[in-house]
């Protein structure tokens, strides 16, 4: 029998018993909306993650004082003293070959001033006139930070947009004298919208020149700087890790066998920590969904069964009138498994709802929710199988019963 | 050759501790156009032996040939063709579908013989013409009087042209004014050709064929032509 004709006879029984349909595919329905609800909230986190690291590009490095190995300290042991210093950076930048730009990071919280506004900016960064390429950033309005502002220890400032609005700057922001802490300094720039990431405003920072940023931190920022750089190529990357690591194990006098007293970490290897973080979330709770979805299976076959009891009569006339065993079959797996997928798209479309009204409720920026076509398709196969896997036994039950007995059936 | 030829038919029930013999050694002939009644009390085995005859059960032994086909040896999908194509039921409780329109019963046979819909819609709107339903067609059941009923459970027998019509107490739910209604349509699809076979225990029911089989203890103890009655076969009594 044609499969339009079954399932014309597979809506007729669900649009029957609507209540109970609707009760019948519920268990789909949640677990199709959960699994929906958080691969959007996921995918959604993931595609920023994924955009904002790749702005950085593939060449992107950065050297950070590594404190996690302190496991030594103890009574009577002296911690290890962890130190980066901008020598640190300098000797880099003159012995590793294969390096485009590189700039030193210090960074901290001060207040920003002007007349009687003040704000206090996410961070205060310190660096040289490489920041925008090392970090893909550019000046929207005036210029950013110059070699000669660095030489010759200019009292200069570039600032993000919220500064501008939190200062009330106004249109022209620039020339402006405003107060990092409380060095006075003028505003020669303002950075790029970047907007937010994770919670964090790009666009809430200040930079000013690395020595007066040391001079605003005190004395223990010179030791701790960051060293972020541009390798010149993406196949670079591992050869200029390496380099790094010699010479800054060499300088800082590590023992062989000891641990780094600096960490290196590239582009390519944030992202795979976020995306392995975010791939374990969407797994774990694929298992959840899987418990769901086959709760709702045994929803299904249950239901199923009782059709086919409630219809032993039907079967037996259709059987009557000529229904081979395979046009029984058919009939009620059609059915089970228009069910499941009816309780599949309500799932879907429920759980990308809840996706979108979850990323504007959460706290932070989170990101607009974003179903993924895998997931549409998961969505759909998942639930084509429970209606095959659970309508199995009630359809093979169907189609086996005898014409005889299923029409004195009462 | 005859339409039905059944040679030496046993249908023995296995229940446990004893067998049950349900046909003992049937034989039976029916020519094409015949208008049969098989009677008998209940536990004489005319259910059984309608059954059979219906393709919707083998016998233990014997042979079956309907419209020169041996079916007694033939499996389910096998026997589900044949009563596809070759018998047209008509049961006592009608056995229509329920929440589904006279003109969509009647369909039944045709979609398991794989029509396309625009022609079976066709020919199931030509059958329930044929039993004076042309005005009924997108009633449901519930909306339908018992005679009118039976009488889309009757074009639904009809719609695929079998070679039998096979009625099981086709009166046995109805008051008698309907019965009579139901009992002349079938002497008048018999006089329009169609083979008839009608399995009732009722005498006057019996009196419409004009040939009677008598089963007892799945015997065939009588099988006599009977000339119409006065009252047939113009129906007027």
């Amino acid at each position: 029998m044609i499969v339009a004709e079954n399932l014309r006879l597979a809506l007729g029984a669900i649009r029957a018993n609507k209540l109970r349909s609707f009760l019948t595919t519920l268990g789909i329905i949640i677990g199709v909306a959960a699994v929906i609800a958080v691969v959007s909230l996921v995918q959604g986190l993931e595609r920023m993650v994924t955009k904002e690291l790749e702005g950085v590009g593939a060449t992107f490095m950065e050297v950070a004082p590594d404190f996690a190995d302190q496991t030594n300290s103890g009574p009577g042991i002296v911690p290890r003293q962890v130190r980066l210093t901008w020598d640190d950076g300098q000797a880099i930048l003159a012995r590793v070959p294969g390096i485009r730009v590189l700039t030193p990071v210090v960074m901290g919280k001060a207040q920003v001033k002007l007349g009687d506004r003040s704000h206090t900016p996410y961070l205060i960064l310190g660096v040289n006139e490489n920041w925008p390429e090392v970090r893909n950033h550019a000046v929207e309005e005036g210029r950013f930070l110059s070699r000669l502002d660095l030489e010759r220890r200019k009292n200069v400032v570039v600032i993000g947009r919220t500064i501008v609005s939190e200062l009330r700057l106004g249109s022209r922001p620039i020339g402006k004298e405003i107060y990092v802490g409380r060095y006075p300094a003028t505003v020669i720039g303002v950075m790029e919208k970047k907007g937010h990431t994770l919670g964090e405003d790009l666009d809430d920072l200040v930079f000013v020149p690395f020595d007066a940023a040391v001079l605003l931190f005190g004395r223990n920022a010179r030791d701790l700087v960051r060293v972020r750089l541009q390798v010149e190529r993406a196949d670079l990357v591992p050869q200029v890790r390496d380099a790094i690591t010699g010479l800054l194990r060499q300088r800082h006098k590590i023992a062989p066998g000891q641990p780094d007293d600096f960490r290196i970490r590239i582009q390519d290897e944030i992202l795979r920590s976020t995306q392995s973080i975010l791939g374990n979330i969407t797994a774990v709770v694929a298992g959840v969904v899987g418990i769901a979805l086959l709760v709702g299976g045994i929803g299904i076959m249950n239901i199923m069964l009782v059709s086919v009891r409630e219809r032993t009569r039907e079967i037996g006339v259709r059987k009557a009138v000529g229904a081979r065993r395979q046009d029984v079959l058919a009939q009620f797996l059609i059915e089970a498994v228009t069910l499941s997928l009816a309780g599949g798209a309500i799932g879907l479309a429920l759980g990308y709802g809840a996706g979108l009204a979850l990323s504007k409720v959460l706290p932070g920026d989170w990101p607009t929710a974003h179903v993924p076509l895998w997931a549409v398709a998961l969505a759909f196969l998942f639930s084509a199988f429970v209606g095959i896997f659970f309508g199995s036994y009630p359809a093979s039950r169907a189609a086996r019963l005898d014409p005889i007995e299923s029409l004195r059936f009462e | 050759m005859p339409l039905i030829e059944l040679r030496d038919v046993y249908k023995i029930y296995d229940m446990g501790a004893e067998k049950v013999h349900a046909l003992n050694g049937v034989d039976l002939t029916i020519e094409r156009g015949e208008y049969v009644a098989i009677m008998g009390s209940s536990g004489s085995g005319k259910s059984t032996l309608m059954n059979l005859l219906g393709c919707l059960d083998t016998p233990t032994s014997g042979s079956y040939v309907l419209n020169d086909t041996p079916v007694q040896d033939l499996g389910d999908n096998e026997l589900a063709g044949i009563r596809n194509k070759e018998i047209g039921f008509v049961f006592q409780t009608f056995n229509l579908l329920a929440r589904t329109d006279a003109l969509h019963n009647v369909e039944l046979p045709l979609i398991y013989a794989g029509l396309p819909r625009a022609e079976r819609r066709d020919r199931a709107r030509r059958a329930l013409e044929r039993v004076g339903l042309a005005d009924r067609t997108h009633h449901q059941p519930n909306e339908l009087s018992g005679g009118q009923r039976q009488r889309v459970a009757v074009a639904r027998a009809l719609v695929n042209d079998p070679s039998i019509l096979l009625a099981d107490e086709p009166t046995g739910n109805l008051d008698s004014a309907t019965s009579k209604e139901i009992m002349e349509l079938f002497d008048e699809l018999h006089r329009g050709g169609n083979t008839v076979i009608l399995v009732t225990h009722e005498p006057d029911i019996a009196e419409h064929a004009n040939r009677k089989v008598q089963l007892r203890d799945g015997k065939i103890v009588g099988d006599h032509e009977t000339p119409r009655s006065p009252r047939s076969p113009s129906g007027a009594a």
